[in-house]
């Protein structure tokens, strides 16, 4: 007779002493382990409430401004500075980890229109209402110094926005035209038109170097090239697109705010159709700013609210908004991917974070190891309903609620009257246009 | 000649660089991913040495070219990481012989593309350099296809119907994850500390006829003694349960002697005497708490003795289940109902009227946590708490039913009936696989997590081996008791069978019963209070829905078709067209003439047909399939009425 009856030493299973870790053998045959999808199904629907729960995106208020916040700048070398201009000509510097102005400035009289910063984060630029561009050093004057700029041009036009190269020393403004300029002359090296209307902001490619981009009141968005002296081409939409921003990563996509509550992704080659819509909004879009993943951007809205899009999905993962912030004019990504600075109308600039429930400060590696299964559990869950409900519900403030759902019946009223048109029309005669085209009128080259 | 060359001798560098990265304290307490790398670099120990081995046969055998190659050495250690040798080294021919090996090598590793295949490529440079021999192991270790089986769940994606550039993309990167994570699952069994017992009879001995007495003797002292009896003679006849992680036991005797110990170390939690009939016992999730059932009322009490509560809602009970997952006690009452407890709200969940009669048969399905009824006509029906009516209802036997079990993977039922029966069922067919007579027929089953029946005939307690594979005609071990028993229970991760009697309790030695490796996180026999205390917390966080009770506990992960193609249904009907349907064949347009309306019309009309033919030709074989499988089907019975099957 041969016999062997299970018998386990308890030293092997046991830890020796109270400071050593418990030990936790492991075996992963699944028959061990049963009931795996409705457990699973558990923990990612714990996870799901767990991360609303935790979704409490506002961190600080920057207070300061004496007017309301018309344009923002980070800084490219320093993730804590942040530069932000003011209706009325003031410019702040402000340090994000403490959440203080560390400089005050009067640019301008009037408002300050634009502000870009070097690529080498040593200066500044701002252009404002007194037809003026300014260049200012990154570092306040010693004590007792008086602010004053690097370097005045006074030009002939008001000048609304302003953009720098991000390898050269050239920086591009838009007013009445497109004007490129060295930052050694005091003229421009060239000046590009199309049309004869304001153009309301330019910006360039962060890849393509050469490139830009402006959107004019004439409902365009105007490309360039910087080698040339003409423009490349341009697409004219259903209404007045507010500004665009490129794509960081994606050298031919750039998302463009627009007048009517949409913004649209176009890529640079093909402008007869946008990439994607993106809905949500429900007032005019007024500032769009991208991830440095360029998976995702931040708009800015007239409807005192700022939403976070998926590049390629057509309706916001997020929506930030609070009592206190009114229209949004200026919004920001900062570089390290973490937050969302916002500055709007009643002279605050708000930092939030760029993931709403996302835990701030060092993580354990076993809180992380946890953090990442939950996100691959919510992930593999996410299309079962009652998951997909928590994960999608936002509170909105009264009058957007309200005004969305005005919308959608408008929207909705549309879409039968069309649908009864077509029927009653001859087979064929009305041809479907997807919402991509629809709000595209021409493309000229 | 494929030149493994490279692959193994790559491996071998990176084990001699781990004792110096990770220090030893840090694979002590390691977590899953440790251990797989602990596993590698010991099966890397072992190539390695083979490696040596060759390496100094080679030396012995030709002593001149050893000799030389010692010379290079001295000369200059050539580091793997110093990159690819320099041209100029001595002996024209063997460098020419080992760029080709590197060649060959290349595209090989290449085409893996990942950082692995670039580390092991400089790997089989340095290993060419050192002792330009062969790889006699190449590759990674073989892993034998029932090991990975084991691990695999679901069908593979069929990447080919998926119409999606993208979706495929991603599609194909998943499955590549869980192939590699079933290859890690399937290498780490080799960790696994414990083997499972076994007992072997000599040359012409029925293991059957083995006495408890001599198998204790045989086996270590830890394990004699687990067989033990308490004899208990006032307050029987004893129903028995043991906690999940089998370390502790739980009896009641019918006149009311209830008592809680942990048996292995045999000091007693409590006893006490509820002064009423006890018709069942059962432990609630943890050993701090057990469940009842007496004359009138369903009790539950702390590991103290001391009552936390009554359920006078639960009155009469036979028999009760917990559901673990669900933190559920499933109770059958003598006037026929069901009834489910939440015990982690203390809310009754469902109360089903079975209309079955008096329940005295009670069984649980532990892969999806359906109740087994046995009913005294014969039938065995399942339940759902969230359904009224039987889910299933099979006729086992033509006299009562006695006994239900069912195995741990949730595909067997063993049922013994009054017509002395014992059926083994498959639960994915409802079809009886194996049936047996026992001269008095079974009064209790119970199935073991590695697939032993007990069963107990009277005073006679009997285990079978692989009852579903083959009829048993012997069984593996039998033991009479010293009086009929009242229940039976297999210990979990112990090669333990207790049994509950007239006369008390025994534990007797099934070699082999037990799972032998636990999972600390799920079950620990050797957990600490901390332990258990922190899993309580995370087991109630993850506590099961019982609206998530069906038959296949799999079906959550699986696509919902039904209510995709109504909803295309409905948005299809809204927009008024189908915006996920092929464009229809618009010809393009071509010079020369080829454009004529005549040319166009054909062009258009091929493209119908060959789609029209592809369609045919697609229901063309699943006939055929469909044909060859009913004729590749064996009659079981031809019957008269065949000739009017279609």
């Amino acid at each position: 007779m041969r016999v062997k009856v299970l018998s386990r030493n308890p030293d092997d299973y046991i830890r020796e002493t109270k400071q050593d870790l418990q030990r936790v053998p492991r075996n992963y045959d699944p028959a061990l382990h049963p009931f795996e999808v409705p457990r699973e199904y558990v923990r990612a629907l714990n996870a799901t409430k767990l991360e609303r729960v935790f979704a409490k995106p506002f961190l600080a208020s920057l207070d300061g401004h004496r007017d309301g916040v018309n344009c923002m700048a980070k800084h490219p070398q320093s993730l804590s500075t942040v530069l932000s201009g003011a209706c009325d000509g003031e410019v702040k510097i402000w340090n994000l980890t403490k959440r203080e102005c560390i400089r005050t400035l009067q640019a301008h009289e009037g408002f300050v229109r634009g502000i870009c910063t070097r690529f080498c984060g040593t200066s500044f630029f701002t252009v404002g209402d007194d037809k003026t561009v300014k260049q200012w050093k990154m570092e306040g004057p010693g004590y007792g110094g008086k602010e004053e700029p690097l370097h005045t041009i006074l030009g002939k036009t008001l000048y609304t926005g302003i953009d720098h190269h991000w390898k050269e020393a050239v920086f591009a403004t838009c007013g009445h035209q497109v004007d490129i300029w060295d930052e050694q002359r005091n003229s421009p090296i060239c000046s590009l038109t199309w049309g004869v209307d304001s153009i309301s902001s330019v910006k360039f490619n962060p890849i393509e170097t050469h490139l830009l981009g402006s959107c004019a009141s004439d409902r365009n968005i105007v490309l360039y090239d910087m080698r040339q002296s003409t423009p490349l081409k341009k697409v004219i939409l259903d209404m007045r697109t507010n500004t665009l921003c490129w794509n960081p990563m994606e050298a031919f996509i750039f998302t463009s705010a627009n007048e009517d509550h949409n913004l649209y992704t176009f890529d640079m080659r093909f402008l007869d159709s946008s990439v994607m819509v993106h809905m949500d909004h429900v007032s005019a879009v007024l500032d769009v700013d991208y991830s440095p993943t360029g998976k995702e951007f931040v708009s800015a809205s007239f409807d005192k609210s700022v939403r976070i899009f998926p590049v390629d999905k057509g309706h916001s993962r997020e929506v930030y908004h609070t009592k206190r912030m009114q229209h949004v004019i200026t919004v920001k990504w900062t570089s390290d991917n973490k937050y969302i600075l916002c500055g709007s109308d009643e002279m605050n600039i708000r930092l939030w974070k760029a993931n709403a429930s996302e835990k701030l400060g060092v993580l354990v590696p076993r809180e992380r190891a946890a953090m990442n299964y939950n996100q691959k559990l919510k992930e593999k869950f996410q299309h079962h309903p009652q998951i997909k409900r928590i994960a999608r519900h936002r509170h909105l403030p009264k009058p957007i609620y309200n005004q969305a759902k005005e919308l959608r019946i408008m929207r909705e009223a549309r879409r039968r009257k069309e649908l009864n048109r077509r029927k009653h029309s001859k087979p064929g005669s009305l041809p479907f246009v997807s919402e991509k085209k629809k709000h595209i009128v021409a493309v000229v080259k | 000649m494929m030149s493994p060359l490279g692959l193994h001798y790559g491996a071998g560098c990176r084990h001699v660089d781990w004792p110096r990265a990770q220090s030893p304290r840090s694979m002590i307490g390691c977590g899953g991913r440790e251990r797989k790398n602990l596993a590698r670099s010991w099966r890397l120990h072992a190539v390695q040495a083979l490696r040596m081995e060759a390496v100094a046969g080679s030396r012995a055998h030709g002593g001149s070219a050893g000799g030389g190659k010692k010379k290079k050495m001295t000369k200059k250690l050539q580091r793997y990481w110093e990159g690819p040798p320099p041209p100029d080294t001595p002996a024209g021919a063997p460098s020419k012989a080992k760029r080709r090996h590197n060649e060959k090598t290349r595209p090989r590793a290449g085409a893996e593309g990942s950082l692995q295949a670039r580390k092991v490529l400089h790997g089989s440079e340095a290993a060419g350099q050192i002792s330009g021999k062969r790889d006699p192991f190449p590759g990674a270790a073989p892993l034998p296809q029932h090991k990975v089986k084991k691990f695999q769940r679901g069908q593979k994606s069929q990447l080919a119907e998926v119409s999606s550039q993208r979706l495929r993309d991603h599609l194909a990167l998943l499955e590549q994850k869980v192939e590699l994570a079933v290859q890690q699952a399937a290498r780490m069994e080799l960790l696994l500390p414990e083997e499972p017992g076994f007992l072997e009879g000599d040359p012409g001995e029925d293991t059957c006829t083995i006495a408890q007495a001599d198998i204790a003797e045989a086996a270590d002292i830890a394990s004699a003694t687990k067989h033990f009896e308490l004899t208990l003679n006032q307050f029987g006849p004893y129903r028995m349960d043991y906690t999940r992680p089998g370390r502790h036991l739980l009896l009641g005797g019918r006149r009311g002697h209830v008592a809680a110990l942990d048996w292995q170390t045999k000091s007693l939690l409590c006893e006490i005497n509820v002064m009423e009939t006890v018709t069942d016992v059962t432990w609630l999730h943890t050993e701090n708490m057990f469940a009842v059932a007496q004359r009138r009322w369903l009790y539950v009490y702390d590991n103290q003795g001391v009552e936390l509560n009554c359920l006078k809602r639960f009155n009469g009970v036979l028999r009760m289940e917990f559901l673990p997952y669900h933190f559920l006690l499933a109770t059958a009452s003598e006037t026929g109902f069901l009834q489910y407890l939440d015990i982690s709200v203390g809310k009754e969940v469902a109360t089903i009227c079975t209309r079955g009669g008096r329940l005295g048969v009670m069984g649980q399905n532990p892969a999806n946590a359906i109740i087994h009824l046995g009913h005294s006509n014969g039938t065995v029906t399942l339940w759902s708490p969230n359904i009224k009516e039987p889910l299933v209802r099979m006729l086992c036997h033509r006299g009562g039913v006695r006994a239900v079990a069912v195995d741990s993977s949730g595909m067997y039922m063993a049922t013994s009936g009054l017509d002395r029966k014992l059926h083994i069922y498959d639960l994915r067919a409802y079809q009886p696989v194996q049936s047996l007579v026992l001269p008095v027929g079974a009064g209790h089953l119970s199935f073991s997590q590695r697939g032993l029946l007990a069963a107990t005939c009277g005073e006679v307690v009997q285990v079978y081996r692989d009852v579903p594979m083959q009829p048993p005609h012997k069984p593996y071990l039998s033991h009479t008791l010293p009086w009929t028993a009242h229940g039976l229970r297999f210990c979990p991760f112990e090669d333990v069978l207790g049994v509950g009697h007239g006369s008390g309790f025994t534990s007797l030695l099934v070699p082999g019963a037990g799972q032998a490796n636990f999972d600390a996180l799920e079950n620990n026999p050797f957990r600490s209070r901390k332990q258990r205390q922190e899993w309580e917390v995370k087991a109630l966080l993850e506590k099961i829905p019982s609206e998530l009770i069906t038959l296949d506990p799999g079906q959550l992960g699986q696509v919902d078709a039904i209510t995709m193609e109504q909803k295309h249904h409905e948005r299809v009907e809204r927009l008024g067209f189908d915006p996920q349907a092929k464009p229809a064949f618009q010809p393009r347009r071509k010079l020369k003439g080829r454009s004529s309306a005549g040319s166009l019309l054909q062009r258009k009309r091929k493209v119908a047909n060959e789609e029209q033919r592809t369609k045919i030709r697609k229901s063309l074989e699943q006939q055929q399939a469909a044909e060859q499988e009913r004729k590749a089907a064996p009659r079981a019975q031809s019957s008269a009425l065949d000739r009017f099957r279609k």
